[in-house]
């Protein structure tokens, strides 16, 4: 266990190490959220919807798309120069590489957000206030789950002509849930609504994590071995 | 390096097929330490194929392979741990140094001392002065040099080489010549898979040629490269 471990951080390093160098992922993902948030911003019609009931639905769309253009990236880099291989190749518990991609995802995706929310707030104009503790625990209960899959899917798209294509086709589906419970408790948190309203969906979220999270570590081996 | 009385590869009967095209059919090799088979072949005969088979990095439809006597398969690690393979590419990350990315791989193996491990196998192929270059940054043969010092990090005794004297320039060749020898006289074994059989030919003890996924020729290597030459011609037209 503690040599799975030390593999993971291993790979995990690795990647986060050659993200610092080129910064593909978070700077695309994160000019990518901004862009979203401008066509919302745009595209909404203020004296018929108020900011407010539309904040927590552009929010969780943000994230899900920049979360996806982040994990496109997860795969790419071990396809140029047959990377992979060299991955397969080693003496490393599938569980581990699984594990390793999915922390330097989990990094990615997080910083995303992190730069995503004040950009958010100042689009929206919205007070996150004394939400804000909930919005973040919220976005990190959501974003381990589909984090989870989206590496899995990464892993299967990127054996694919169109890997960027295929990830949103795969991923998608696997994320309406956590994103409406997310929505439902984001709205309630920015409402003052009491955590006990939220309960349920923070259990589901929870619930949601602990599945799949399990069942991507069951999974990857046979998705990224032959 | 692991000693090993036993054969350190064998592999029996190996099938595979890529949709209705029977790329490998009933291959075995056996391969002791000290020993070396080049393998040759035309396009599309099935040594890349049976290479990465034998890495164990595509599942055969029959037969298996045994690196010191242990079946090769995804869970064990002993076996992976004994496997050095060169592939077409380089299997080096643009983004991190040559050094980094030899580290990493020695720290995949889990050798104790990693960064040494790296600078000794850079040292030892003549890429000291180049460890700090990206991948990007290097010529044909020296990219070569690094993905060599990738592979063979870990001391691996069974060396799986795709071309491996590709682009390198007559120092590079001779140099990665010394290396192979210094490991197979430590006790490793090699299959060279080329194109160039004359690049081999010194190292080889055995040699095969692969046709159309099946051994045309396949034994120990005797007498010099042109009296082989006539034979190798007439296994590859029948």
């Amino acid at each position: 266990m503690a040599e799975a471990l030390r593999l993971a951080l291993v790979i995990a390093a690795k990647d986060v190490r050659a993200e610092l160098r080129n910064r593909t992922a978070i700077l695309s993902a994160s000019v990518f959220a901004a862009l979203v948030l401008v066509i919302f911003y745009f595209s909404r019609d203020p004296t018929a919807v108020p900011a407010i009931v539309l904040a927590p639905s552009v929010l969780w769309v943000t994230f899900a798309f920049a979360a996806i253009v982040a994990l496109n990236r997860a795969f790419t880099v071990e396809r140029e120069h047959g990377a992979i291989d060299g991955l397969l190749l080693a003496p490393v518990p599938r569980g581990a590489l699984f594990l390793g991609k999915y922390l330097a995802n989990l990094a990615f995706v997080g910083v995303v957000q992190a730069v995503t929310l004040p950009l958010f707030v100042v689009f929206f104009n919205v007070d996150l206030g004394p939400a804000l503790p909930g919005i973040i625990g919220t976005a990190v209960l959501a974003t381990v789950g589909f984090v989870a899959v989206g590496t899995v899917f990464s892993a299967m798209a990127v054996r694919t002509r169109f890997a960027e294509l295929m990830l949103p086709v795969l991923l998608l589906p696997f994320m309406v849930w956590p994103m409406r419970w997310a929505v439902e408790i984001t709205a309630r948190l920015l409402d003052g609504r009491p955590l006990s309203e939220m309960l349920g969906w923070l259990r589901l979220l929870a619930l949601y994590d602990v599945v799949f999270l399990t069942l991507c570590i069951m999974v990857f081996g046979a998705v990224v071995d032959e | 390096m692991p000693s090993s009385d036993g054969p350190l590869l064998e592999a029996f009967d190996l099938h595979r097929t890529y949709g209705a095209v029977r790329v490998l059919c009933g291959v075995g090799v056996r391969l002791a330490a000290g020993e070396t088979l080049a393998v040759v072949g035309p396009n599309g005969a099935g040594k890349t194929t049976l290479l990465r088979v034998l890495a164990g990095l595509t599942r055969p439809a029959r037969g298996e392979v045994r690196v010191l006597g242990r079946p090769l398969h995804r869970g064990n690690h002993d076996a992976r741990r004994s496997i050095g393979f060169l592939p077409h590419q380089s299997l080096l990350y643009d983004d991190l140094t040559v050094e980094e990315n030899v580290v990493f791989a020695a720290r995949l193996f889990g050798l104790p001392d990693p960064r040494r491990a790296a600078r000794r196998i850079l040292q030892e192929l003549d890429l000291a002065s180049r460890s700090r270059d990206r991948p990007r940054q290097l010529s044909r043969g020296l990219l070569q040099r690094a993905a060599l010092a990738r592979a063979l990090v870990h001391a691996p005794s069974v060396l799986l080489l795709d071309e491996p004297f590709t682009g390198l320039d007559a120092d590079g060749a001779d140099r990665l010549g010394t290396v192979l020898r210094d490991r197979l006289a430590a006790g490793a074994a090699a299959v060279l898979v080329t194109h160039q059989l004359a690049e081999a030919w010194d190292l080889a003890t055995c040699v095969g040629v692969l046709v159309a996924g099946r051994w045309a020729l396949e034994g120990p290597r005797e007498g010099a490269l042109a009296d082989f030459t006539p034979r190798w011609a007439a296994a590859l037209h029948g």
